[in-house]
């Protein structure tokens, strides 16, 4: 046997090596730079490109906006100006149209004295949101969630604060029907705590809350001045409808999705039919339907106000998405999740809420988040039932007239920017939760 | 598959009653059309330790689940602690919360901590108050020797922490019977120990335990009683000592030079 063999046969190693750092030429910029723009000549070549692209698009865009205009009173006015100081057949951005007509983005036909109301709402949504999004602030803040739908209600469209009141009152007996008839099981309970509100909204409520406003007079404490539907319009229009139809199909979703997972065969198949009736059609379909059809269907006399109606379509659209995207965080969720809770005595609601929910929904939450993104660019197509979406319903009214009559870019840009605004909230705010939710530290 | 079990096992506590825990009788079960449990008949008295053993697909882990409702039987009658299985909701839940289970991938809630994990069910089933609740948790947890692990997530703990989690997870319901299917067949080696320690110290308590497992160092240690089953069926079963001395199917013969062979 020679001695190398001798040597490397049986082996012990005496001393445990300690970690190194890796070599110096291993890290830095010039290595990302060299790894990830210059790594060979098609990747150089496509570097070279790439900035040529990026330069040709920045030319185009950036001496446009550097003769950007602020101060004018019409397309003409603004476009003399850009002749004047950057000599004739310059081109630059005419931003005077936005000094001049924001609120109308913003606000749509809203009446002017008052803005504070849609303003106030909009701020206080904030107020709602924060207990429901970030676990640090106080709970009891939830019971002002709670409250603020009825809230921005009497806010954004004022009238007697009973009807609002008397609303809300058909949840509250909804609650007390499902305590008192929870003795009796928990069918008769959810069949009361259905049946009662509905009926009290249907029959009651109209007589209640008309009498009450009239007891009390039309005075400032409880009587806010009436906006009419027709009015609204722009940002307020687009986050009223938003955030109604988001706050709304995230539960109904919830609901499908559990329902196409039944085992029982009728809400199964109705799920089933409903997810893919709906999925299956387009949103202005059924916007149309809201806008015409549903008229045909109510008794002669209902008004069923126009964004009332919009805004329960919207939500059966992102319900059933949502579903969809639920029913794929559930599937991703391994069966021991399911035996663990039955071994555990937990009952198929508590399993359901405790274990299953809050994972499949954390699995969910991207696809969720999209869908709200989608949902909240699609209300500019309410302009096609005749209501004025920021997007194509305020930019044609401020060209309608004559001071700004050909204006294109600078109007898009504006209602882009702030709508790119709302989703990215929401896109960094579904990041950071989907990185708080983070427990499986792989 | 066997580990040897080397320290001495007190056997002051392991006393089996007369006391009928679980009665199976003339019970069948079809998975679609085939035939997985034939007429399996079996008493489990109070304080038993039985082990089942079998090839895979031999039906033993279907059996378990049948014991907890897991798995619905088509024939026959499972009676647990008095409580028939039938497909009233509430004798299920019942018997749920009696029959404490453990599973061969522990099934842990990867989205709370392991005190969550093992408060959750005594608090939303039981009603215990949160308090007593998570004494009752650390207690268990220091029994498994985890207790420093408390308020870390399951994914941050090594497989055999994992399953003794969820040993100590369904012993905070107080069960009467425990059921183990494969507690160690996920296991690394050297986590199987730990794990098979902690079943030896709950049988030494006299707990009604089964347990399908292939750990024969296990079953030679604690059980009163080894069931082998092969097609379904229940071929032999005996008390450890004489069925590993002595199998007397052919079946069971094969399966032990088998699993014992290397």
């Amino acid at each position: 046997m020679s001695d190398t063999h001798a040597q490397t046969v049986p082996f012990v190693r005496e001393t445990m090596l300690p970690p190194v750092a890796p070599p110096a030429n291993e890290a830095g910029v010039v290595r990302w730079l060299r790894q990830n723009l210059f790594s060979g000549p098609l990747n150089i070549a496509l570097t070279v490109l790439g900035l040529v692209a990026i330069y040709y698009v920045l030319e185009g865009i950036v001496p446009w906006l550097m003769r950007s205009v602020w101060t004018a009173d019409t397309l003409a006015q603004c476009r003399q100006i850009i002749a004047e100081r950057w000599g004739e057949g310059a081109t630059g951005a005419c931003w005077a149209v936005i000094r001049e007509r924001w609120p109308q983005f913003l606000y749509g036909f809203y009446p002017n004295h008052l803005y504070w109301r849609p303003t106030l709402t909009f701020v206080l949504l904030f107020v709602a949101l924060a207990p429901i999004l970030f676990g640090q602030v106080p709970r009891q803040l939830l019971w002002f969630s709670l409250a603020y739908p009825f809230l921005a209600f009497w806010l954004l469209w004022g009238g007697s604060i009973f009807l609002p009141l008397v609303a809300a009152a058909g949840f509250l007996f909804g609650w007390l029907a499902y305590g008192l008839a929870a003795r009796f099981g928990t069918i008769p309970a959810v069949a009361a705590a259905a049946l009662v509100p509905v009926l009290w909204w249907l029959f009651l409520a109209g007589d209640v809350s008309d009498d009450l406003a009239r007891l009390t007079g039309r005075s400032f404490p409880l009587w806010l001045e009436e906006v009419r539907s027709d009015k609204f319009g722009g940002f307020v229009l687009a986050v009223t409808i938003g955030v109604s139809g988001i706050a709304l199909s995230l539960p109904l979703g919830i609901v499908l999705a559990l329902g196409r997972r039944s085992d029982m065969f009728l809400i199964k198949a109705l799920s089933v039919s409903f997810i893919e009736f709906i999925r299956g059609v387009p949103l202005i379909t059924l916007l149309f339907t809201a806008s015409l059809l549903l008229n045909y269907f109510l008794p002669p006399g209902t008004t069923f106000d126009i964004i009332l109606r919009v805004i329960i379509m919207v939500t059966l659209f992102a319900a059933a998405y949502i579903a969809e995207v639920i029913r794929g965080g559930l599937a991703a969720l391994p069966r021991g999740q399911y035996e663990a809770a039955d071994a555990l005595g937990l009952d198929y609601w508590k399993a359901q809420r405790l274990i299953i929910l809050p994972q499949a929904l954390k699995i969910s939450i991207p696809g969720i988040v999209s869908t709200f993104i989608g949902m909240f660019k699609d209300t500019t197509l309410v302009v096609f039932v005749g209501l004025l979406d920021p997007l194509k319903g305020i930019t044609d009214a401020v060209r309608a007239s004559t001071d700004w009559k050909g204006i294109y870019w600078e109007p898009y840009i504006f209602v882009g920017l702030i709508f790119f605004a709302f989703n990215f909230a929401m896109s960094r705010y579904s990041m950071h939760l989907e990185r708080r939710l983070k427990t499986d530290h792989r | 598959m066997s580990e040897a079990i080397e320290r001495a096992i007190d056997r002051s506590h392991m006393q089996v009653s007369d006391e009928v825990a679980i009665q199976i009788s003339q019970m069948n079960k079809w998975y679609g059309s085939f035939h997985v449990l034939r007429d399996v008949n079996m008493t489990v008295h109070k304080g038993e330790r039985i082990v089942i053993c079998g090839p895979s697909g031999s039906g033993k882990s279907t059996l378990i689940r049948c014991i907890n409702r897991l798995e619905e039987h088509q024939s026959g009658q499972i009676v647990v602690d008095g409580i028939e299985l039938t497909s009233d909701l509430k004798n299920i839940d019942k018997v749920r919360s009696e029959v404490g289970m453990v599973f061969q991938h522990f099934n842990l809630f990867p989205h709370l901590t392991i005190l969550e994990n093992c408060t959750l069910a005594p608090i939303w089933v039981r009603k215990t108050p949160k308090k007593e609740a998570e004494e009752v948790a650390m207690h268990y947890l220091k029994k498994v020797k985890i207790p420093e692990q408390a308020h870390k997530y399951p994914g941050q703990l090594s497989g055999g922490q994992q399953q003794r989690v969820a040993i100590a997870r369904s012993l905070c319901m107080k069960p009467r019977i425990m059921l183990f299917d494969e507690p160690t067949s996920a296991l690394d080696p050297e986590m199987i120990k730990e794990v098979l320690d902690t079943m030896i110290e709950l049988a030494e308590e006299g707990m009604t335990m089964l347990c399908v497992t292939h750990e024969m160092g296990f079953a030679q240690a604690v059980a009163n009683r080894v069931i082998f089953m092969d097609q379904g069926q229940i071929v032999e079963q005996n008390e450890p000592g004489e069925f590993f001395r002595n199998p007397k199917s052919e079946r069971t013969k094969l399966f032990l030079s088998q699993i014992l062979g290397h």
